[in-house]
C-alpha cells in the first residue's frame, strides 16, 4: 500500500482557482437579459403593514416585476423571505426586479408603505419586567419544545417576573424569576452544602453577526419549469429542500450551484431564506434575477449570535473540584426561532466542568431585533462566557492554579454529559482527552513562567495569563458515500457538502482514496451542483462534516473495495476474500500478475451490471442518494452504502486555549500578547486546514473577548452596528502575527477513521482563555460583559469597582 | 499610450452616443449600485455631462468601455469588464476584498469612481498570473502555503500585498501585517495568510 493520505498536507484542488479570480461565487455569474433587485426593508422594530401601494413603482420604465410576502407560500408562522407583519427593523417587507439596480432602487422609494407601529423590545430583560413589551402581540417567551412525535410550531408564550424578582437580585446579579425550561441532576442543596466556596456570579454575553465575507447574494433563473439557483450556502445538497420549500415548489425541480462559499459561521447552514426572492421574483418576471445583498443589508437579514445574561452559582470543594452547578441562561433569540443555544451550551457545561449535580434553567426570550442563527459554537462558547468568569475568581479564591482547576473537573474517556433522559440515565461521549491536552498545552506555553509574571505591573502594563477548554458537539452518523471508479482509471467520489474554506470537502475525498489506495492525482471531487448526482450529505454546520462523512465515504470505498474484489473473482476465478488492492489494481493475493487494473475492473463492472455499476443500488441508502446514483449508472463501477459503522457515544470535540495579555491600565487598552490553541479533535486529516481551523476559530472568540458586538437603539429599536466599522470583527492587527496551534491527533475509537470535527471548540477556548487572561491582569471582579472595551477596564479601575453591572445597558 | 487616443476617437463619435449622463441626475449616494446598459435609452446630454465610452488600461489591455460618471472601478470591473475576482464585501471601503493596483499602488475599487483612471494603469487578480498561466510569485506562495479559507477576501489580500512589495519587498511579519490591514478575513486565517504572503515576498525577491 502507497503512504496514506491522510495525516499529510495537500494542494486543494481548488486552489489555483482562488488565486487566480477565477473560482466564481454567487454574485459572479451572469445570464442573459439579467435583472437586479432591491429591497424595501421595514424602517420599524414592529409593525403591521396595512397597505403597499406599488402603482407608481410599477409604472415606472425599467421595472419588471415586484412582489410582496403575498407571492410566497406560508410556512405556517416560520420565517419568511418578505413579511406583512415585519418583527424586526430591516427585515424586508417588497422586493423590485429591475433592469438595474439604480432603477430597482428608484422603484423601491417610490412605494407608499402603510405600516401600524406595533410595541416592540430589543432587550430581552426588559420584555421581563413587569409590564414590559412584547416582541410579538401573543408573547415574548418561546415555549418548551413540543413532545417527541408533536409536529408543528413551538408555541408563543407571555412570561413576566415580578417586581420583587428584580428587587430581590443583589446588585449585579440576574434575577432569577419564573422559568420556562427547566433540567437537573443529582443533588444540588447537598453540593453546595457540602462545597468549602459558593460562588454566583451574573455576566453578560453579547451577540455579534456572522458577518462573512460574502453576503448572500443570490441569482436565480428558470428553465424548462425548474428553478436554477447560484446562492451561497454551507451545506449544498441539504440546501434544496430548503429552497423548494421557501419558493413553494419540489424538491426535485430546485437545481442549486454553489461551488464556493465565502463563508457562513453558521449563518448558511442550509442555505437562507432570502433566496427564494430572486427564484420569485425570475419567475414572476421570467428573466433571471440578481439580488445583491449590502453589508448593510446582512447586518440585518444575515444572522447573529443568540446573546445571553447568565448567572452561575457553582460550589467548589477546597481542590477545586466542583461539588454543584446551578445555571440560569436569559436568551435572546431575536425576531425569529426559537434558537436552542442554551440547551447546547447546558450540555457543554455539563461536560467540560463535570458538575456532580447540575441545575439548568432558562428563558428563551424573542426580541424585535435580527434573527438569530447557530454561530460558529452556539451555545458552548456563551456557556464559556458565563461561567469561566467564576472558574477563574474560584481558583485565585482557593488558590488553586487555574490549569488546575480545569483539569480537575475536567472529563475523561466516556464521560456522561449533559440533561437526564426520561429513564434517568444521562449520555455520553465517545472519548475526551483534555488532560493531555492541558497538560500539552502548559508546557507549549511555558504556562508556569507567564504565569509568575501576570498581574506585575511594569510601567502602565500589566500582563495577565488564562486558559479555558472550548467544547462542541462534533460529528454525527448515517449519512451515504457515493463514488465511481471508471474506465479511465480515475476514482470520482460525489460530494455533497460544501465549500466554505475548511477543504474537508476534499479531505474526504482522500479518505475514500486511502481505502481505495488511489493516488490523490487520480482523485477527482464532483461537487457543488445539485444536478451532478449529490450523495445525501450531513449538514456542514455543527462541526460535523469531517466525522460524518469520512465515516460515509470510507463506506462507500469499502463498497467500491469489495466489488473490485468480486469482479476479479468473476474473471479470474476463486473468492473475492482471496484477492487484494494495491497500486490500482485488484490481484490474486500471492500472485500479483493474477488481476486486472482498475480501470479494467470498471469496465467489467460496466458489462456485469447490476449492483456493480449502480443497476441495483443497496435498500438502506437515503432517497436522495437513490436518486444521484441513478444518474451514475453505467458510468463505471460504484461504491455506494450508508454509514452503518457502530459508535458508542455522542462524539464531542475540545480545544484548550492558552492567552496572556497586556494591558494598559492607564488606557484601558487589551493587546493579546500571545495564544496557543490545543486540539483533541481525533485523528488529524489535513494538518494545514486543521491548524487554521484552530486558529481562526479562535480568533473568532478573542474577538467576542475583545472587541465585537451589536448593540440596539433602546429607543427607536434600530440597529447601531449596520457595517463592519460598527460592529468591530477582528483585523490583523489585533492579534499577534503569529499565533500557535497544535492538534494530539489521538484518534476517536468510535469512528472508523478516528476523525472529529475542529471548526467550533476552538471559539470557546480563545473566549475563555482571553476573558480570564484579562481577570488575571487586571482583577476577577473587574468586569462581567463581553467584549471587555477598554471603558469597561478604566471605568472599574478608576472607582475601585466594577461599573457595568450586567442590568445596565453598555452601548 | 493608447488610452489617449482612444479617448479622442470617443470624443469624436459623441453624437453617436447618446448616453452622456447629465450631471447629478443620479444621487451619488447611490454610486454603489449596479446601472446597467439599458437605462441608456432616452437620456439626453446635458452641460458638464461627461463622455461615457472611455478606454482604460487594465490588466496590460486597453478596455473599451461604457461608464457612467458616478460608476466605481468595481463596478466597471465586475460587470463591464467580466473581471469578477475583484470581489465586494462591503458597502464602501471597509473590508478590502476589492483591492486592486492603480499604478502598483493599492486600491480599494469600491471607492474609486472609473473615470479618475483613465490613463491609468489598473491591475487586478485576473491580471497577475502571465498570459501562459504561470502563477504571479505572490500567487504561487498562497497554493504552497494554502493560505486563505473561503478566499472572498484574498484576491483583495493578494492585492494589496503584491503593492505593498514593491515599496517594502522584504519587511518583517509585524510590518507586512500592517502593510495588508485595510483587509478583512471574516476566516480570521491571518495567521496562515502572513504566512502565505511572506512566502511571498520571499519568492518575489528571488525572482
Amino acid at each position: 500500500m502507497a503512504d496514506p493520505l491522510i495525516g499529510r498536507n495537500y494542494t486543494p484542488l481548488d486552489h489555483v482557482a482562488k488565486v487566480t479570480g477565477r473560482a466564481r461565487y454567487a454574485e459572479d455569474f451572469r445570464a442573459d437579459g439579467m435583472l437586479f433587485c432591491k429591497l424595501l426593508l421595514s424602517p420599524m422594530p414592529h409593525a403591521r403593514v396595512r397597505g403597499i401601494d406599488t402603482s407608481a413603482a410599477e409604472a415606472m420604465a425599467g421595472v419588471r416585476a415586484i412582489i410582496t410576502a403575498d407571492d410566497l407560500p406560508d410556512l405556517e408562522g416560520a420565517e419568511r423571505a418578505l413579511t406583512m407583519e415585519p418583527f424586526y427593523a430591516g427585515e424586508p417587507i417588497v422586493a423590485v426586479a429591475a433592469i438595474d439596480e439604480v432603477t430597482a432602487a428608484a422603484a423601491v422609494e417610490a412605494i407608499e408603505l402603510d405600516l401600524e407601529p406595533l410595541p416592540f423590545v430589543v432587550n430581552a430583560l426588559d420584555s421581563l419586567r413587569p409590564g414590559g413589551p412584547t416582541a410579538r402581540t401573543q408573547g415574548n417567551v418561546w415555549g418548551p419544545p413540543n413532545p417527541p412525535g408533536q409536529a408543528g410550531p413551538v408555541p408563543v408564550q407571555t412570561l413576566t417576573w415580578t417586581a420583587e424578582d428584580f428587587a430581590s437580585a443583589a446588585d449585579g446579579q440576574l434575577p432569577t424569576g419564573q422559568h420556562a425550561e427547566e433540567w437537573s441532576y443529582g443533588d444540588l442543596d447537598a453540593g453546595f452544602a457540602g462545597a468549602a466556596l459558593v460562588l454566583d456570579e451574573t455576566f453578560v454575553v453579547q451577540s455579534t453577526g456572522h458577518h462573512p465575507m460574502e453576503t448572500r447574494s443570490a441569482m436565480a433563473y428558470w428553465q424548462n419549469g425548474k428553478l436554477y439557483l447560484h446562492g451561497s450556502t454551507q451545506s449544498v445538497q441539504r440546501t434544496v429542500d430548503g429552497i423548494a420549500r421557501w419558493v413553494g415548489i419540489e424538491p426535485a425541480d430546485v437545481v442549486l450551484i454553489c461551488e464556493f462559499t465565502g463563508g457562513g459561521f453558521g449563518s448558511k447552514g442550509g442555505g437562507a431564506v432570502s433566496m427564494a426572492i430572486p427564484a420569485v421574483l425570475s419567475r414572476k418576471a421570467n428573466a433571471p434575477v440578481m439580488m445583491r445583498i449590502s453589508r448593510e443589508e446582512e447586518s440585518y437579514i444575515g444572522r447573529a449570535r443568540t446573546n445571553m445574561t447568565g448567572r452561575a452559582k457553582i460550589g467548589f470543594e477546597k481542590s477545586g473540584r466542583i461539588t454543584a452547578l446551578d445555571l440560569y441562561i436569559v436568551q435572546d433569540s431575536g425576531a425569529y426561532g426559537p434558537m436552542g443555544d442554551f440547551r447546547s451550551g447546558g450540555n457543554a457545561a455539563s461536560l467540560i466542568y463535570q458538575p456532580p449535580a447540575m441545575r439548568l434553567r432558562a428563558v428563551n426570550v424573542i426580541t424585535n431585533t435580527p434573527p438569530r442563527s447557530q454561530q460558529r459554537s452556539p451555545g458552548p462558547m456563551q456557556a464559556n462566557g458565563i461561567i469561566e468568569p467564576v472558574m477563574t475568581k474560584a481558583a485565585v479564591r482557593l488558590g488553586v492554579d487555574q490549569v488546575e482547576i480545569r483539569r480537575i473537573n475536567s472529563p475523561e474517556g466516556k464521560a456522561l454529559y449533559g440533561a437526564p433522559l426520561p429513564d434517568g440515565s444521562r449520555r455520553h461521549i465517545t472519548s475526551a482527552f483534555i488532560k493531555e491536552g492541558l497538560d500539552r498545552g502548559s508546557e507549549m506555553f511555558n504556562w508556569a513562567g507567564r504565569k509568575a509574571r501576570a498581574g506585575q505591573r511594569r510601567g502602565t502594563k500589566v500582563r495577565g495569563v488564562g486558559v479555558a477548554v472550548g467544547p462542541h458537539g462534533a460529528g454525527s452518523i448515517g449519512f451515504d458515500g457515493l463514488m465511481t471508479i471508471r474506465p479511465d482509471g480515475m476514482l470520482y467520489v460525489q460530494s455533497g457538502v460544501g465549500n466554505l474554506g475548511t477543504h474537508s470537502m476534499q479531505d474526504l475525498a482522500r479518505v475514500a482514496a486511502d481505502v481505495l489506495d488511489m493516488p490523490w492525482e487520480k482523485v477527482q471531487v464532483i461537487w457543488g451542483d445539485t444536478s451532478k448526482g449529490l450523495p445525501y450529505s450531513c449538514l456542514s454546520v455543527g462541526s460535523q462534516t469531517t466525522h460524518a462523512m469520512s465515516r460515509a465515504n470510507h463506506a462507500g470505498a469499502m463498497d467500491a473495495r469489495r466489488k473490485l474484489k468480486e469482479v476479479a473473482a468473476q474473471d479470474l476465478g476463486g473468492a473475492a476474500t482471496d484477492y487484494e488492492i494495491g497500486g490500482e489494481r485488484v490481484y490474486r493475493r500471492g500472485a500479483p500478475g493474477r488481476g486486472m487494473s482498475y480501470a479494467q475492473a470498471a469496465r467489467r463492472a460496466i458489462e456485469l451490471g447490476g449492483a456493480f455499476d449502480g443497476h441495483e443500488l443497496p435498500a438502506d441508502i437515503h432517497a436522495v442518494t437513490k436518486a444521484a446514483a441513478s444518474g451514475l449508472i453505467g458510468l463505471g463501477l460504484m461504491g455506494v452504502a450508508k454509514d452503518t459503522y457502530p459508535r458508542d457515544g455522542d462524539t464531542y470535540s475540545f480545544v484548550i486555549g492558552f492567552a496572556e495579555v497586556e494591558v494598559d491600565v492607564e488606557t484601558g487598552k487589551v493587546t493579546l500578547v500571545d495564544y496557543l490553541g490545543v486540539g483533541d479533535v481525533g485523528t488529524v486529516i489535513n494538518p494545514r486546514s486543521l491548524l487554521a481551523q484552530i486558529n481562526g476559530g479562535s480568533c473568532l472568540g478573542i474577538a467576542h473577548a475583545l472587541c465585537q458586538k451589536l448593540a440596539y437603539d433602546p429607543q427607536y429599536g434600530l440597529s447601531l452596528a449596520r457595517r463592519f466599522h460598527h460592529s468591530k470583527p477582528l483585523t490583523i492587527l489585533d492579534i499577534p502575527s503569529r499565533l500557535q496551534s497544535v492538534a494530539l491527533d489521538i484518534a476517536d475509537p468510535e469512528t472508523p477513521v478516528g476523525a472529529r470535527g475542529v471548526g467550533e471548540p476552538p471559539v470557546g477556548a480563545g473566549y475563555g482563555a482571553v476573558l480570564n487572561a484579562i481577570a488575571s491582569a487586571v482583577g476577577v471582579d473587574v468586569f462581567r460583559r463581553a467584549p471587555v472595551t477598554s471603558d469597561l477596564i478604566l471605568m472599574s479601575l478608576e472607582h475601585g469597582r466594577r461599573m457595568h453591572e450586567p442590568l445596565q445597558s453598555h452601548l | 499610450m493608447e488610452p489617449e487616443t482612444d479617448l479622442k476617437r470617443a470624443i469624436s463619435r459623441r453624437t453617436f452616443i447618446k448616453g452622456v449622463i447629465a450631471a447629478g441626475a443620479v444621487a451619488s449616494s447611490s454610486a454603489y449600485l449596479f446601472r446597467g446598459g439599458g437605462s441608456l435609452l432616452g437620456q439626453v446630454s446635458a452641460p458638464g455631462s461627461v463622455e461615457r465610452l472611455i478606454t482604460l488600461s487594465v490588466n496590460g489591455q486597453a478596455r473599451r468601455v461604457d461608464v457612467m460618471k458616478q460608476e466605481t472601478l468595481a463596478t466597471t470591473l465586475r460587470y463591464k469588464l467580466g473581471l469578477t475576482g475583484t470581489k465586494l464585501g462591503c458597502d464602501r471601503a471597509e473590508c478590502g476584498a476589492c483591492t486592486v493596483l492603480i499604478d502598483d499602488v493599492p486600491h480599494y475599487a469600491c471607492s474609486v469612481l472609473t473615470h479618475t483612471v483613465r490613463g491609468r494603469r489598473v491591475t487586478t487578480i485576473e491580471g497577475l498570473a502571465g498570459v501562459d498561466g504561470t502563477l504571479h510569485p505572490v500567487q504561487q506562495a498562497v497554493v504552497d502555503e494554502q493560505g486563505f479559507q473561503c478566499a472572498f477576501c484574498l484576491p483583495g489580500f493578494v492585492m494589496a500585498a503584491v503593492g505593498f512589495f514593491k515599496v517594502n519587498p522584504d519587511p518583517t511579519r509585524d510590518q507586512l501585517a500592517h502593510g495588508i490591514s485595510g483587509n478583512l478575513c471574516r476566516c480570521q486565517d491571518y495567521d496562515k495568510i502572513l504566512t502565505s504572503l511572506m512566502r511571498g515576498a520571499e519568492y518575489l525577491r528571488r525572482a
